[in-house]
């Protein structure tokens, strides 16, 4: 990958959009970065779930006497004495939960792995040994984990509706009708789900593994019955959680009610077998998608219909249909949702919800098109792409360049040189497969605010509760806070992850650099206004006396507007004059669906993903080997992290395409391959040659930095693009990922 | 909590005088502490045997190479003669697990690894209520028969266990034809390598010939074949970090373009490292063609009994022989 590291900062120097080191890098390679489970106190007890052996049924005994005399054990809650414990209010924005049942709410079981009780003991290894002797008698009912989604009962919601799509379809005369599925996938974030709480009285202190602070903070006032004041919820540092880590789970509030009990700090570890099974997934999605074209291959009518799975009680929907409305021109077009129970757990998001997923099947379609067509697929979106979002009455983009990203892909990719026939292209005794797709993702602005102080040390402080989830948020704060200050990288301090901070959004859609750029910058600005007052208030300081609108504020020193940066005075030392230890303003983001400039705009990013495979029929191995994405996501703030946001989403997309899949034993409900060496993702082995290219366009409707946040959609597009390239090669169309070596050992080209 | 007892011997004599019923020898630990964890392994003491001088790799009289039972996997894989004289057992080293494991993985252990089921591993295999496994608890039945078994055998298997053997190292000293040396109470012995693993037949919790008490100490390997080649395959759904869906190994000298010695092992098929006679009596004096190749990989096959999910295999493992014996008969 090309990657120009910014030299060493001066002050002064603009590092907003130049490739810029983790500001926590050194912290983070060293072990000083402190994750959710590193927190440790006096006294900390641990507490081990018990998990339910059976997808369905109710617990008719729940012995725990054995279990409550082994070495150690301080307790072991369950249905019985876990005490009061709430539902979040539904509907409420402002808590969102993963669950709609309260931890250990009742005496049925609903699913494998479901907590059906917890032991608390001094150590991990006696509450792991106690938890094990929690005898627990169940009168099972028949389960359904079934993969397939036939039993699906009817029941559509019509998510996006214009013209008469099955009409027009009917009339088509070129069209494609296929159902694409995609399997439950489990997030797997390295770092395991952990919850560790202190209370001090009434109050609560939660170091957690979270995406979103101060959602988690409401949601556990709800669920706990307290004042929101009386809870603080800490994540410093989050080893990803690729959404699974966005909404508290069950854990989080048990290992409250531990601790609250015995008064003592608990921590609960949720171990990697339990993360198969009781912190989300991406569920199964199988989606009938129809196309129909003119012979030139203008598209004529879409009907986008999908299904997913989800848990009994909690009406999760994958949303598959979020890009199809507005990425093309078409009149006629329906989308429609339906939903399947099963004795799972609750489905959760995970990177690009809905439109990870939704695109597979719609560009994979697309691809099919073409093919129908005979027409290339590249020229294909050309000609049915739009300037207006006519899903939304045909409102503007706010900035879209869904165009120039297939062509500067096509471009870099080569792809005037592919050869449409099967098996046509070669390489090295390897048959090459090349694929493309398109990619898109939602843009938002969320209100929130943020603190910006200036410090007698002269240090600068950025105050925020968002959260760094692994993607480099860190830095990019403190990038704008040097843009604006001037003051040089190594003395801003970025304080994130504590809800006690000024709120800020869940680190969730890409939304957080967007958002909370505008807010930081508004704080400089506010804080510098107090610091050219307190300059011109200040005895004995070179401004005093002078009026606030002749000083400027260059570099961290405030100075005569006609003078040089030079002179005047440093604001450490005008703090130290003034005797104040610190100065400090927030500034605040007013969300897009609020703020007049931004109602009107269709707000989204697009990409295009251009994939080669190699494919060597002999031993029926298919590797991807090439990989060009070029993603337009408003202007880019560090280069460094958003082309690492978007390898990394690559990565996962060769997995998503070649490997991912939950699969559950269909007789116990048993996610059976929940380990790190049986669920297979991609390896650093099976990372292609990575091209990253940003068109780096500011969005003018997102504000005054124009980022769009690239977090999801660098996995977008990307499995439609496997299996595109992997039917070029070999002649199979894949349409139930993961393609498997038991597909492709069907194909006949040799 | 499951206490058990620790010892570190400093002898191969005091290693075998620690031992009491259900101990276990520990090296590397990359198996034993593992299941350990998952509650398959309660062994009531550990004799810790990394102390014993068996981490050198030696020259024999004969020509051949001993291999200490302490030599870790990435010693064995990077060591020169090994690599220059028995290329097929370096590959297959270095095809399995991760360069971590691989650091502290034995040769001795490796011989021992237990099967990767996954009802195997689930802590309440054989208990009631739980998976039922035939190795875990003689008589409580196979949960893989008809649950995931994509990456199950398809040849050895019996009705009791269809697991496959997961080590790479080994279907490489199957088609070398290694000799095992071990010491127990009743002294010394060897015993070759075919007759070393068990296959499951009516008793798959008996997975290797070693008596109670007995210790790997080496492994040798005899002197290369004279004119001989030698190459491993391993086909799997990623290409690091996963146990094989199949795996060949083969040793092949090939004289005015006809056949004149060759052995075939394969690997991620079978419930032992899978040395296949009727591959080799296939191919025997034949010309090395491609058409000769794929008929030694159907005979290989032929007795393959598959269940739903992994019928694939057969099929993958035939090209994996036929493309090792071309590596291993094409300069």
């Amino acid at each position: 990958m090309d990657m120009t590291v910014a030299p060493d900062l001066g002050i002064g120097s603009s590092i907003v959009g130049k490739a810029t080191s983790r500001i926590d890098g050194p912290m983070k390679t060293t072990g000083a970065a402190e994750y959710a489970a590193d927190f440790h106190f006096p006294g900390m007890v641990h507490a081990v779930p018990v998990t339910a052996t059976i997808a369905s049924g109710r617990i008719v005994k729940l012995d725990s006497s054995v279990a409550e005399k082994m070495p150690g054990v301080l307790l072991v809650l369950d249905h019985g004495n876990v005490g009061k414990l709430y539902r979040t209010v539904p509907g409420d924005q402002n808590a969102t939960n993963s669950e709609v049942r309260a931890p250990l709410e009742d005496e049925i079981v609903r699913h494998w792995g479901q907590y059906v009780a917890v032991v608390v003991a001094n150590t991990l290894e006696q509450a792991t040994e106690a938890a094990a002797a929690v005898k627990v008698e169940y009168e099972a009912l028949p389960a359904n984990v079934k993969a397939s989604l036939a039993d699906y009962d009817g029941k559509r919601k019509s998510v996006s509706k214009r013209g008469d799509p099955d009409k027009a379809f009917e009339a088509a005369p070129v069209k494609v009708d296929q159902t694409y599925i995609t399997p439950v996938e489990t997030h797997s974030p390295i770092e395991l789900h952990a919850s560790v709480v202190v209370w001090d009285g009434d109050r609560v202190t939660m170091f957690e593994t979270s995406q979103g602070v101060v959602n988690h903070r409401v949601v556990m006032a709800q669920v706990l019955g307290l004042p929101v004041e009386n809870v603080r919820v800490v994540t410093r540092f989050l080893g990803s959680g690729f959404g699974g880590k966005l909404f508290p789970w069950p854990h989080a509030a048990l290992a409250a009610v531990a601790a609250k009990k015995l008064d003592k700090p608990v921590k609960l570890s949720v171990d990697r077998r339990m993360m198969f099974a009781s912190v989300g997934y991406r569920p199964r999605t199988e989606q009938r998608v129809k196309l129909g074209a003119t012979k030139d291959g203008k598209l004529l009518a879409v009907r986008h219909d999908y299904l997913n799975n989800t848990s009994i009680l909690d009406d999760y929907d994958e949303g598959c249909g979020e890009a199809t409305p507005y990425l093309y021109s078409v009149a006629n077009l329906e989308v429609t949702s339906g939903l399947v129970k099963r004795n799972m757990g609750a489905p959760m998001y995970m990177r690009g919800p809905g439109a990870v997923p939704g695109l597979y099947a719609t560009e994979a379609a697309m691809n099919e098109l073409a093919g129908e067509l005979g027409m290339d697929p590249v020229k294909l979106r050309f000609l049915n792409d739009t300037d207006k979002d006519e899903s939304a009455g045909g409102i503007p983009f706010s900035s879209r360049h869904y165009r120039e990203c297939l062509e500067t892909g096509a471009q870099k990719f080569g792809w005037e040189r592919r050869t449409p026939g099967i098996g046509s292209m070669r390489r090295d005794g390897k048959i090459l497969g090349w694929g493309m797709a398109g990619a898109s993702w939602v843009a938002l602005r969320l209100p929130c605010t943020a603190a910006v102080e200036f410090c007698d040390t002269g240090r600068v402080c950025v105050r925020c509760a968002t959260q760094d989830i692994g993607t480099g948020t860190y830095t990019v704060f403190a990038q704008v806070a040097h843009e604006k200050t001037g003051v040089p990288l190594d003395r801003i301090d970025v304080f994130l992850g504590d809800s006690s901070l000024p709120d800020g959004p869940t680190s969730g859609g890409s939304m957080v650099t967007g958002s909370v750029l505008n807010a930081i910058a508004r704080g400089a600005e506010n804080a510098i206004k107090k610091l050219q007052e307190l300059a011109a208030e200040t005895e004995g300081t070179p401004l005093n006396g002078a009026k606030v609108e002749t000083i400027a504020f260059t570099n961290g020193r405030l100075h005569a507007k006609d003078g040089a940066a030079g002179s005047g005075t440093s604001f450490s030392d005008l703090l130290k004059a003034a005797k104040l230890a610190r100065i400090s303003a927030e500034g605040k983001t007013l969300a897009t669906w609020e703020d007049p400039k931004s109602k009107g705009f269709s707000l989204h990013s697009y990409g295009a993903q251009f994939v080669e495979v190699e494919w060597e029929p002999e031993i029926a191995r298919l590797r991807v080997s090439r990989v060009v994405s070029v993603i337009d996501g408003g202007r880019i703030i560090n280069p460094k992290a958003a082309t690492n946001q978007i390898a990394g989403a690559v990565v996962m997309g060769v997995g998503m395409g070649l490997m991912e899949e939950t699969i559950y034993d269909e007789r116990t409900g048993q996610p059976i391959n929940g380990s790190m060496a049986d669920y297979l993702m991609a390896t650093c082995a099976d990372a292609p040659e990575i091209d990253v290219t940003f068109l780096n366009y500011p969005d003018p409707v997102m504000g005054e930095y124009g980022a769009r946040g690239v977090g999801e959609i660098g996995l977008a597009g990307i499995a439609s693009a496997i299996t595109a390239a992997v039917h070029h090669a070999t002649g199979v169309r894949v349409r139930e990922l993961p393609v498997r070596i038991e597909d492709l050992l069907e194909s006949k080209v040799v | 909590m499951q206490s058990f007892g620790y010892v570190k011997a400093t002898g191969t004599d005091k290693a075998l005088a620690g031992f009491a019923v259900n101990a276990r020898f520990i090296a590397g630990g990359t198996t034993l502490v593992d299941l350990m964890k998952l509650g398959v392994e309660k062994p009531s003491g550990l004799v810790d045997i990394n102390l014993l001088p068996l981490d050198k790799i030696e020259p024999t009289a004969s020509g051949g190479l001993m291999i200490g039972a302490l030599v870790r996997n990435s010693d064995l894989a990077w060591n020169s003669t090994v690599k220059e004289r028995y290329a097929v057992l370096s590959q297959a080293l270095l095809s399995g697990a991760s360069p971590q494991l691989r650091n502290m993985a034995t040769t001795g252990g490796n011989l021992l690894q237990r099967v990767r089921c996954a009802y195997f591993r689930e802590p309440s295999a054989g208990q009631p209520g739980g998976y039922g496994c035939n190795k875990r608890v003689p008589g409580t039945g196979c949960a893989a028969m008809d649950g995931f078994h994509r990456v199950h055998a398809v040849l050895g298997t019996s009705e009791h266990c269809i697991a496959t053997h997961p080590s790479d190292m080994c279907v490489a000293m199957a088609a070398l034809e290694a000799v095992v040396h071990v010491e127990g109470p009743n002294g010394k012995r060897t015993i070759a390598f075919a007759d070393f693993h068990k296959l499951p037949a009516d008793t798959p919790q008996i997975e290797n010939a070693l008596a109670a008490g007995e210790l790997v100490t080496y492994v040798e390997l005899p002197k290369p074949v004279e004119g001989a080649k030698s190459a491993y395959l391993k086909l799997r759904d990623r290409a690091s970090y996963e146990f094989a869906l199949a795996s060949a190994a083969v040793v092949a000298r090939v004289e005015g373009g006809r056949v004149r010695y060759v052995r075939v092992a394969l690997g991620g098929v079978g419930t032992k490292p899978w040395r296949s006679h009727e591959a080799e009596a296939a191919l025997m004096g034949k010309e090395a063609t491609e058409a000769n190749f794929r008929a030694a990989a159907e005979a290989a096959l032929r007795h393959a009994k598959v269940r739903r999910d992994n019928a694939f295999k057969v099929e993958l493992a035939k090209r994996c022989v036929v493309r090792t014996l071309k590596l291993a008969t094409t300069a």
